[in-house]
């Protein structure tokens, strides 16, 4: 005779649940409690701002969003999106919102590749290694921050040559105090077929390797791909090129005045400013890493080595998914600090988001709340766009993991 | 960001508090015992701590002859040393009581930042600094240079109206305090610091070998420097504009830090009116009688000020030009106390 050892459910109480879930304990009591203490936040605010709003009208001091449709009458040395003095403030904003965003991308990107490398290197068998990756961390992560910043930025300037000596390369790269300069592609009539056969080389390499992994998980097969995909990313670009001509030109810096016109420039503060944030945050990422790592049981390397897998083969497909559970969260909260920090660039005079616009737009226009709310909205939805990144890839592998 | 932090709160306190402390900054002065007051990070001759910490310098001396005339103690200032760009925020907060900092009168910000122009003090216009070694000769020939200046000042939007206008190509790296700026040229990544033509002859003293470095003859906009106070406090502002005022007429009548003493019992109907021995001109402003002679007591009249900062008996050597009085063939003029 079958038994069910299973509890009866208890039977559904709807009005309970509801009182649970929004009272809390005290039940309705509380319920009723929450709604005053969202009232009087909803008040508290609500006074807040006519507050204000009365009080910069008594003040004469302006208010209100009408300032972004003003001109704004001032240069910025870096803008990647077209800006010329007659743009409004509201361009200003989204050029330094680009060059916000276009230095905490690279800052991620380098600050995670050296972070990895200093990181597995301060666990490497090798004394010396080891020895050099910790004194790296140790070193660079005591130091404030902005101070790096300036050594980098005054280090950098102090080497370089003035233009007219500037270290030129093949006559088209130049290094001079007033940035790398190197040639501009400009694309030609044949870009676009250029441009079409590299997207299908590598769609065709992506199909490639999923079917790889088909045939190895059904039929165990092996078949060795980057030969085939090698050729195709290489061999139809190149053929496309040989048929239609050059897809691109290059426009070459020359020295014209006091400055290089023409080409490509690297500030030297957008240098400065990547290379003090990559290494200052890879810094810490090191140790991230080390503890993630560290965090792996040994048996599971040893269990790895029993199945008969490779080194290699066990640290990236047994060790490192486990670490990265571990590595993610703080690994999120350094990408998040250092997109933070760059704020830091006004120091030097990099065009970002805080210093042209809660710099000069605030100080042009004296509209403080405004555009400190603003700039803070901004570094809230970045971060929040990270984390939110950052949350998908851990799921992603906790998925595939199975946990 | 914490620093934005910082900003937003101050001027989320400025919109809070403000009203009621604005209407009577005086008194509130009176009831503190000390002026809080607004100057550069360190200028020269304008305002910069002296080797001893005690604040120094042209604008300093105007906050000095406030609190003179207030307590009848020139030290009894607190010095908020401010950038550029956070200058106007501490003014609105109530952070600071009046403003002396080198500030550009212009229209928008008398009209748009809550702050009202006490005076002028200093008039001045942006110009160029550039290495001798350039063989410059007129900013005309600038074209495709490379400018180092501060943010958060009029010279950013005058460059760029200059440089368009005269249709030449430039680059600007904005800084946001001033020793980064001149740090920056020095270091070679600008051909060109630009600023108030003072200003620029006061970071020139912070240069290596400043005789390297030659101000352009151009003069490309009028800077009326002077002080500031909140908006809508009209006794507050008339006893900052007229310290002022009492220095320039010290000057205009011969009063001196030295012999003010004697001046003051002249019998002179003027005079009298001047020291308050007779009449109560002091207290219609909400001071005491002898408000004028604390003032020159403390600082001297406008030219001594001046001389001992800036001109001929400072580092600085800058001739009174614009700023000699209207009758030796300037533009300062102060109206009459009367």
């Amino acid at each position: 005779m079958a038994t069910s050892t299973e509890a009866r459910k208890p039977p559904l109480q709807l009005a309970a649940k509801l009182r649970r879930v929004l009272g809390g304990q005290a039940g309705w009591s509380g319920f009723v409690l929450q709604i005053v203490f969202v009232a009087a936040l909803v008040w508290i605010g609500y006074e807040i701002v006519e507050n204000a709003r009365s009080n910069l009208a008594t003040q004469k001091i302006a208010s209100g969003f009408g300032f972004l449709s003003n001109t704004a009458g001032f240069a910025v040395s870096q803008a990647l999106i077209p800006y010329s003095e007659s743009d409004t403030y509201l361009q200003v904003f989204f050029v330094g919102l680009v060059n916000t965003l276009v230095v905490s991308l690279i800052g991620i990107f380098f600050a995670t590749i050296i972070g990895f490398i200093v990181g597995l290197g301060r666990m490497s068998p090798n004394w010396l290694l080891a020895r050099i990756a910790g004194g790296y961390v140790e070193l660079i992560r005591n130091l404030p921050l902005l101070f790096q910043i300036l050594f980098w930025y005054l280090a950098v300037l102090a080497t370089l040559p003035q233009p007219r000596q500037s270290i030129s390369l093949l006559d088209s790269f130049f290094l001079s105090n007033r940035g790398f300069g190197l040639p501009k592609p400009i694309g030609t009539e044949a870009f676009t077929a250029f441009a079409v056969a590299v997207i299908v080389a590598i769609i065709a390499a992506l199909v490639l390797r999923v079917y790889a992994r088909r045939q190895l998980f059904a039929k165990g097969r092996v078949i060795a791909v980057w030969p085939i995909t090698l050729s195709l990313l290489v061999g139809l670009p190149l053929l496309t090129a040989l048929v239609l001509g050059k897809p691109v030109t290059f426009e070459y810096p020359v020295l014209r005045g006091f400055n290089f016109s023409g080409g490509l420039r690297v500030l030297p503060e957008f240098v400065a400013l990547t290379l003090a944030l990559s290494t200052y945050t890879a810094a810490f990422i090191a140790e991230i890493v080390r503890a993630g790592v560290q965090s792996v049981h040994k048996g599971q390397t040893e269990a790895g080595a029993s199945l008969g897998l490779s080194r290699g083969a066990t640290l990236r497909l047994i060790v490192v998914p486990q670490a990265m559970r571990v590595i993610l969260p703080p690994l999120t909260n350094q990408y998040l600090n250092l997109t933070k920090n760059s704020s830091l660039a006004v120091a030097i005079g990099y065009p970002d988001l805080v210093s042209v616009f809660a710099g000069t737009t605030m100080s042009q226009t004296g509209q403080a709340i405004e555009i400190i709310a603003i700039t803070m909205a901004v570094y809230l939805v970045i971060s929040l766009i990270t984390s939110a990144i950052m949350s998908a890839y851990g799921w992603r592998i906790s998925r595939s993991m199975g946990a | 960001m914490k620093r934005a932090t910082l900003m937003f709160s101050l001027a989320l306190a400025a919109s809070l508090t403000a009203q009621g402390a604005s209407a009577q900054t005086l008194k509130t002065v009176k009831d503190r015992g000390m002026l809080s007051c607004g100057v550069t990070q360190g200028l020269p001759g304008f305002s910069a701590p002296d080797d001893k910490g005690n604040w120094v310098g042209f604008d300093v001396d105007l906050c000095r002859g406030i609190a003179a005339a207030i307590f009848n103690d020139a030290a009894k200032v607190k010095y908020v040393p401010l950038s550029a760009k956070d200058r106007f925020t501490a003014l609105q907060s109530g952070e600071i009581d009046v403003l002396s900092r080198n500030t550009t009168w212009t229209l928008s910000r008398d009209t748009s930042l809550g702050v009202n122009f006490a005076g002028i003090n200093y008039y001045d216009g942006q110009g160029f600094l550039v290495r001798k070694a350039l063989k410059v000769n007129s900013a005309l020939e600038l074209n495709s240079a490379s400018i180092c200046l501060q943010t958060g000042t009029t010279n950013e939007q005058n460059v760029a109206d200059y440089f368009k206008g005269n249709n030449m190509k430039y680059e600007v790296i904005a800084f946001s305090t001033a020793d980064e700026t001149i740090k920056a040229y020095e270091s070679g990544r600008c051909d060109v610091f630009t600023a108030d033509i003072s200003q620029l002859y006061a970071e020139r003293l912070k240069l290596t070998v400043p005789a390297d470095h030659a101000v352009l003859p151009e003069v490309i906009s009028k800077e009326p420097l002077g002080p500031l106070v909140r908006h809508g406090d009209d006794q507050w502002l008339d006893v900052v504009r007229w310290t002022l005022f009492a220095m320039v007429n010290a000057e205009e009548l011969g009063i001196t830090q030295k012999n003010v003493d004697d001046q003051a019992k002249s019998d002179k109907p003027e005079l009298k009116r001047i020291f308050g021995t007779d009449g109560n001109l002091g207290e219609t402003l909400g001071l005491t009688k002898d408000w004028f002679a604390r003032i020159i007591k403390a600082t001297g009249n406008y030219g001594e000020v001046f001389d001992r900062n800036v001109g001929a008996g400072s580092k600085l050597g800058i001739s009174r030009g614009l700023n000699q009085l209207w009758n030796k063939g300037g533009i300062q003029y102060a109206p009459p106390i009367r």
